[in-house]
């Protein structure tokens, strides 16, 4: 009997630990005490560890890794907060008028983080590598096999053809550049970027120094921690007590935590959440049954619900941060009118409504929170919403791939920051369409942008393409979901950058004294 | 004089208030439970949200009226899978044994070898998530241990000389092993299911927690605490109401349980 009651106890007593225990704060220190020297380095928090392999050149790269390499590697171009390129590993680079030859000129004295000089041939070697498949079968960059030939008349001249004009060459370029003979990149990788890697302790912290060799601008921090911190009510506790000084993509609960020790910086994701819409599977083959459920969306509440009002409304496939192809009108398009969507939805003969499946992955609870609010929303229009959460590999297999689903809530983002990268998949016969959207016009305007070797006639065309997708309502646009960072205070704002890609660009913060 | 049985009468108690009030959620609620923005977010418990409101402004009283229910009826069901299957391998194995006994225990050892969120979210990713398939995947995840068990029961029970008499008395092997065995095998199995109801609500908890347990918006205590976890500053009454209710319903069924081996013990 003893033994049970002790049972019982300890049962009572774990879970009211689990519950105080996750709660206890850790004690903050105290502001007001007089500050030692404080060393000229920052501890950053971020929420998954890196790849196994460090090695740039190898396909295993995830956007963590990328964003935390950011620091360690640049390639021949390199991208700015803006979204232009410029050139890093190149001093500068000429293009034929034919769009197929690419000439470029290795920067004089630029030298990788081990002290050796980079010269054409570790170009070469870089640029090979991520256009062939490494042991996994996967390349980093499959968009290089566009190169035909690659020649290098002397050592500070690297000289691409391609087998068509792309516009988008230049993005592909921004691999990174590492040494040609040098064989730990996986374990200490070597690269040219303005910090320099120092070790790593698995899923526990890695560590960046400054280069003192850089070629630019150098880091104004000496160096640079980052903390693996996977739970995110940890990270909170973390930041609280002053273990660690920054940390981006923060959940809008978690901040909501933070105290006055902190800036609180909003950036926009780079990625378009939407209720991305099957448009090949009944009812959503109807282009009335689309524009009902914008109508009948509330995109206001979702962002005030679910994410705790942080976040920009988007009409379109285009994220704000994409200024040069980005319209703003086309947020209000669809405004919120749920008589609109019932008219719209008798119309289209569903005078009763209908039964609708919103699949999401479960391991995205603020998709989840959101097929919520909509599952409600969309009760005054008489639709029936059945959530149903897979795991992200089921999510995968079965709706981006095998793209047996009804509709889906996610987040779609663009491997370059470009209005093509985000809209190109729509095309009716490309292999990632996975809404099946079939638009003549809309392949013809993404043709035509392709075609045109003018710049602004180029981008007029993107803008009409993204009205197209808006009009036909090709899915429920949603929002460009806030990126929330936490800069303890003393740091100078105006050193951190937000970029259209992931990428936390550690170069230009500094402490102000 | 009798000792009265206070485990089984609190535990009796405490069980039927539980009850009282899951049925009362399948009739009424204050609110619709799965009824956005009744009242701000976050709301501290009130007069008119007498639990508060979670993040959505839903009233936390009216969806732990539901998600009790939900997880009650999953933790109930799961058991009733579990005790029904695995009592019947174990009463094939413990009474026959050889090579039907090796066989079915060896596979049941290699069950027990997978962790059992595994196995389960294997169940779950075959047939799919909801309230219906985590019943059938905690289900199974059940058997072994209470094979396991019972087995141990039947096994010692087997050779015992009451046993030896009907046998050679002629009855058949299906009328021993339930009309002989299996009465006096309760002292054993009883406490066995109580801890696995118990371990059901967990494990219910649990699979909701990896979010393959009831669809949203539906309630379930166990999808509730996970979501009150990332909340605990801003509204740490939502954690203790839902974590409160779970500690109540495992510790009726505890007592209920520890009384009724307690009154097995008196009877013989």
């Amino acid at each position: 009997m003893k033994k049970r009651i002790t049972v019982a106890v300890l049962t009572v007593a774990m879970l009211m630990g689990v519950l105080t225990g996750c709660g206890s704060k850790a004690e903050a220190p105290d502001s007001s005490a007089p500050e030692a020297e404080r060393a000229n380095e920052i501890t950053v928090g971020i929420a998954n560890d890196l790849a196994e392999s460090l090695n740039p050149l190898k396909s295993g790269y995830t956007a963590g890794t990328r964003e935390v390499m950011f620091n360690v590697f640049e390639g021949l171009m390199k991208l700015k907060p803006d979204g232009n390129l410029f050139p890093a590993v190149a001093e500068d680079y000429t293009v034929s008028d034919d769009g197929l030859t690419y000439t470029f000129t290795v920067r004089e004295g630029i030298k990788f983080h081990n002290g050796q000089q980079v010269t054409a041939s570790d170009v070469v070697y870089s640029v090979e590598q991520c256009k062939t498949p490494d042991e996994s079968g996967a390349m980093v960059e499959p968009a290089l096999q566009i190169i035909e030939k690659i020649e290098t008349p002397d050592d500070r001249t690297v000289v691409f053809t391609i087998s068509h004009p792309d516009e988008e060459f230049l993005n592909y370029l921004t691999v990174a550049v590492v040494p040609a003979d040098y064989t730990e990149q996986d374990t200490k990788p070597v690269g040219t970027g303005p910090f320099k890697f120092v070790s790593r302790a698995a899923q526990d912290s890695v560590v960046l120094e400054k280069f003192d060799e850089y070629w630019g601008n150098k880091a104004k921090l000496d160096k640079v921690i980052f903390k693996i911190i996977e739970n995110a009510d940890s990270m909170v506790l973390s930041l609280q007590s002053g273990a660690i000084d920054l940390c981006n993509h923060l959940p809008t609960v978690q901040v909501s935590q933070l105290s006055d020790d902190f800036n609180i910086v909003e950036g926009s994701m780079a990625l378009v959440q939407a209720l991305y819409l099957n448009n090949s599977a009944a009812p959503f083959d109807n282009e009335l049954v689309r524009q009902a459920l914008s109508y009948a969306t509330d995109r206001r509440q979702i962002i005030d619900i679910a994410f705790d009002g942080y976040g920009a409304v988007v009409g379109s496939s285009v994220y704000p941060t994409l200024a040069k192809w980005y319209d703003e009108s086309l947020s209000e398009l669809y405004p919120y009118d749920v008589e609109k969507a019932k008219e719209l939805l008798a119309q289209a003969g569903y005078e009763n409504g209908f039964d609708m499946t919103i699949t999401v992955p479960s391991n995205y609870p603020q998709h989840v929170d959101t097929a919520q609010v909509l599952a409600n929303q969309y009760k005054a229009i008489g639709v029936n919403v059945e959530i149903q959460p897979v795991e992200w590999a089921t999510w995968v297999s079965e709706v981006y791939n095998g793209r047996n689903f009804q509709a889906t809530i996610t987040g779609v983002d663009a491997h370059y920051p470009t209005a093509r990268a985000m809209m190109e998949r729509f095309m009716s016969q490309h292999s990632k369409n996975f809404i099946n959207y079939n638009n003549e016009d809309f392949d013809g305007l993404m043709n035509k942008a392709a075609g045109t070797g003018n710049d602004a006639e180029r981008t007029e065309f993107y803008i009409e393409a993204q009205r197209n997708l808006a009009q036909h309502a090709a899915n429920v646009y949603i929002q460009a979901p806030a990126d929330l960072v936490a800069i303890r205070k003393g740091l100078e704002l105006g050193g951190f950058h937000f970029y259209p890609i992931y990428a936390l660009d550690l170069a230009e913060l500094y402490w102000a004294e | 004089m009798k000792k009265r049985n206070w485990y089984l009468i609190f535990g009796s108690v405490l069980a039927g208030i539980v009850a009282a009030f899951i049925v009362m959620g399948f009739i009424w609620t204050p609110y619709d439970p799965t009824e956005m923005m009744t009242g701000p977010k976050f709301d501290a418990p009130s007069l008119e949200h007498i639990m508060g409101t979670d993040n959505f402004g839903r009233d936390i009283f009216s969806r732990i009226l539901q998600g009790a229910g939900s997880t009650a009826l999953i933790a109930l069901s799961t058991v009733l899978i579990g005790a029904a299957a695995g009592i019947f391998v174990g009463a094939v194995t413990g009474y026959f044994g050889g090579i039907v006994d090796e066989a079915l225990m060896r596979f049941n050892d290699a069950l027990t070898a997978f962790p059992s969120v595994l196995v389960a979210l294997v169940v779950v990713g075959v047939l799919g998530g909801g309230k219906y398939n985590v019943i059938l995947a905690l289900g199974i995840v059940f058997i072994p241990s209470f094979a396991r068990v019972s087995r141990t029961a039947f096994a010692a029970l087997r050779n015992v000389n009451y046993v030896k008499s009907v046998r050679l008395m002629g009855a058949n092997p299906a009328r021993i092993i339930c009309m002989h065995i299996l009465p006096n095998t309760m002292s054993v199995l009883l406490p066995a299911i109580t801890i696995g109801f118990n371990n059901a609500v967990l494990a219910e908890a649990s699979m909701s927690y990896l979010g393959i347990g009831v669809k949203p918006p539906d309630a379930s205590l166990g999808y509730m605490l996970s979501e009150a976890q990332g909340m605990l500053s801003l509204a740490p009454w939502y954690a203790l109401w839902t974590g409160g209710v779970i500690v109540v319903m495992i510790f009726a069924v505890g007592l209920i349980g520890e009384g009724l081996q307690r009154r097995g013990k008196e009877g013989l």
